[in-house]
């Protein structure tokens, strides 16, 4: 466990909401889905909340995010308004994108997320690209950009690392490995043992943690930002973590066993950090079982308010492609 | 008028990147060999010694790479100039174009713009054969988001990309390789526009052919042989295949009745049935006095021998032959 006798009382809190605002978001997203209530496909990361809610607590206002498919973690954790985006999971007119972006696709450019992408790796290069306009603009804020192990393989990942490395762009590039790109074990993807040894080859620093212990994701991710601010380049931080539920909506977990996920779901990340918050006397349980509940009530109340929330028309839809 | 004076076409779209340069602090160029080496075809020569490294930026060999750092570069706010060596190259980046670049302003809910420029040698004409000459302004037509400007002269060329750097959305300008050492007369000083607008670049009653970037030169000189044999034919520069000024073309073939349409590109889904179906289809459809007809590339890749390479591109004898058809009836 990274330390938590850094943390104060209002860190811990602020992490555990998040991290249960995450769980009980995607839990009810899940439940709507499987009453038909939500069409379309998602890709859930419950079980994966440390390395979002981490990663982006390391961050200050104004720094972005780059997201993936599986990015209602990154975008809840970067501050975004959950009644918008189940607007948008509900296909609503009042949601992020209109309804026109769905879960794949939510961006919340005003808190600095630069969107979930439905191209594995796709965000990769436009995180370095970001980071690019940062650095010649003379600014300091930075870039984290998340992706999966799968993503990992892509030649997009290839160019983009050595390009924010030449560069020494201020990047975080934040691989959450979480065992899996689909059905395809990492290990079975890769010859190597960690995929953080890619960033050796880059000429950066490349490190592989726990990517289930939230203080760890954030002190790890502290220190390239620390880096990346003053002009130093870029870090690979892979995140070793796992997703409870299946790749997406259509998925009969036949490439991994149940004791696998048993073991994981021992894990779990988030009571994990409870338990710690709870034990070094950040919090008492009470207060930690709040957090849920209230995360809970929350979520149930925004996505009463979502629903409610108007359809879109196709009436002026083709104007809507251009700026 | 302003003062004018003679320059090529590589020279004009110089001028261009220049002027946006000057008076854009958001405007960057980056491609590779694009500083000392000033682009594999000269393009932007000087500009690295004017504007520095960083807003001249070399890159590596990384299509993916270049594009996705333009869109991202972008999307913050400012006013990337990628250049791809040759177009062929765009197939390396064609997600980061046509997946990213493209969709990003209408999937995220209009919130996100995408102001960016990919500029791409194009075309054959230079021998080095099928990965380093064809023309892709077909493949990137069917993308809804694009904007696509293919301009066949040195003014042209200056004041569309302007029009493109200035533009909020990923425009793909595509310079022909022949025409690069074009002479034309342009406009001293900065000035934009033609964007989405075709234009009549010769007039005339008998029959309309219907063109773009280099294939303009040929029917220009074809539209000479014409009038030897009595054939009175109009000449239409497409300018910007998206947004397509459809108004112009049937506006035009209503005139003359017959349209004839010229492309580089091979035949089959090239942009040319694009334009005939939107003749057929528009009021101009009543006025067609015979069948509408398309001179075009070759169903091949373009070949290395000189000769060969002539012979799977429309020339001028081809489109000459193919209007004295039309009128033929
Ligand atoms: C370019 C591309 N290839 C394939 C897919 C289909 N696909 C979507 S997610 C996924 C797995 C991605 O794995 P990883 O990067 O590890 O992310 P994870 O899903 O595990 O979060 C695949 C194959 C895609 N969306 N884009
Ligand atoms: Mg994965």
């Amino acid at each position: 466990m990274g330390n938590v006798v850094e943390l104060n009382r209002e860190e811990a809190t602020e992490l555990l909401t998040t991290m249960w605002t995450i769980r009980r978001f995607e839990e009810a997203v899940d439940d709507l889905f499987a009453r038909g209530l939500l069409h379309g496909t998602m890709h859930l990361s419950i079980g994966q909340e440390a390395s979002a809610t981490g990663a982006i607590a390391a961050l200050e206002q104004g720094d972005y995010i780059t997201s993936t498919h599986r990015g209602h973690g990154h975008c809840i954790a970067k501050g975004a308004d959950v009644t918008l985006m189940l607007a948008e999971l509900l296909g609503k007119e009042s949601g992020y994108c209109r309804g026109r972006g769905g879960s794949m696709h939510i961006a919340d450019l005003d808190a600095g997320n630069l969107g979930a992408n439905g191209i594995v790796a796709g965000s990769i290069p436009i995180a370095a690209g970001a980071a690019l306009a940062l650095k010649q603009r003379g600014s300091d804020r930075v870039v984290v950009c998340f992706f999966g192990d799968g993503a990992a393989n892509e030649g997009a990942f290839h160019e983009a690392l050595n390009m924010a490395a030449i560069w020494k762009l201020p990047v975080i590039f934040i691989c959450e490995n979480n065992h899996y790109g689909m059905s395809m074990a990492w290990t079975k993807a890769v010859a190597i043992d960690r995929l953080s040894r890619r960033a050796d080859a880059y000429g950066f620093p490349g490190m592989t943690i726990d990517g289930n212990d939230v203080i760890a994701v954030k002190e790890a991710t502290e220190r390239a930002v620390k880096r990346a601010r003053s002009g130093e380049g870029p870090t690979l931080i892979e995140c070793l973590t796992y997703r409870h539920k299946g790749h997406s909506k259509s998925d009969q977990n036949l490439y991994r066993t149940r004791e696998e996920i048993k073991e994981w779901r021992d894990k779990d990340p988030t009571q994990r950090f409870a338990r710690v918050a709870i034990d070094a006397g950040l919090m008492d349980a009470a207060t930690a079982e709040d957090i849920a509940e209230e995360a809970e009530q929350r979520i149930a109340r925004a996505i009463e308010e979502a629903r409610s929330g108007p359809d879109p028309t196709l009436v002026g839809i083709e104007d809507e492609t251009y700026a | 008028m302003p003062e004018a004076r003679s320059i090529t076409y590589a020279e004009a779209i110089r001028e261009a990147l220049d002027d946006a340069m000057a008076s854009d602090e958001s405007v960057f160029l980056m491609g590779e060999d694009i500083g000392v080496y000033g682009g594999a075809f000269g393009v932007t020569t000087g500009l690295l010694q004017k504007y520095g490294a960083d807003r001249v930026r070399d890159t590596p060999i990384s299509e993916i790479g270049i594009v996705g750092i333009a869109v991202g570069a972008a999307l913050v706010g400012m006013r990337p100039v990628a250049e791809m060596q040759f177009s062929d190259f765009t197939a390396n980046a064609m997600d980061q174009l046509c997946n990213q670049a493209a969709k990003l302003h209408f999937m995220y809910g209009g919130k996100a713009q995408v102001p960016m420029v990919l500029r791409a040698p194009t075309g054959s004409g230079t021998g080095a054969a099928a990965q380093h000459s064809q023309s892709i302004e077909s493949w990137l037509a069917n993308v809804p988001g694009l904007k696509i400007v293919m301009p066949s002269n040195a003014a042209d060329a200056k004041g569309l990309l302007t029009a493109a750097i200035a533009d909020p959305n990923p425009v793909v300008f595509l310079e022909h390789k022949l025409l690069y050492k074009t002479k034309g007369e342009v406009e001293v000083g900065s000035y934009s526009g033609g964007l989405g607008s075709a234009v009549v670049t010769h007039e005339g009653r008998d029959v309309s052919i219907v063109c773009w970037s280099a294939m303009v030169h040929k029917a220009l000189a074809a539209a000479g042989s014409l009038k030897d044999q009595g054939i009175d034919a109009e000449v239409i520069d497409v300018r910007t295949l998206r947004p397509l000024d459809r108004s112009t073309i049937v506006g035009s073939v209503s005139k003359t009745g017959r349209l004839l349409v010229v492309h580089e590109s091979p035949l089959t889904g090239g942009f040319g049935g694009e334009i005939a179906a939107t003749v057929t289809e528009s009021d101009a459809f009543d006025f067609l006095e015979a069948p509408v007809k398309r001179v075009a590339g070759l169903e091949t890749p373009i070949p290395s021998n000189p000769e060969l390479e002539k012979g799977v591109v429309p020339q001028e004898e081809d489109i000459v032959k193919a209007a004295v058809e039309i009128l033929a009836g």
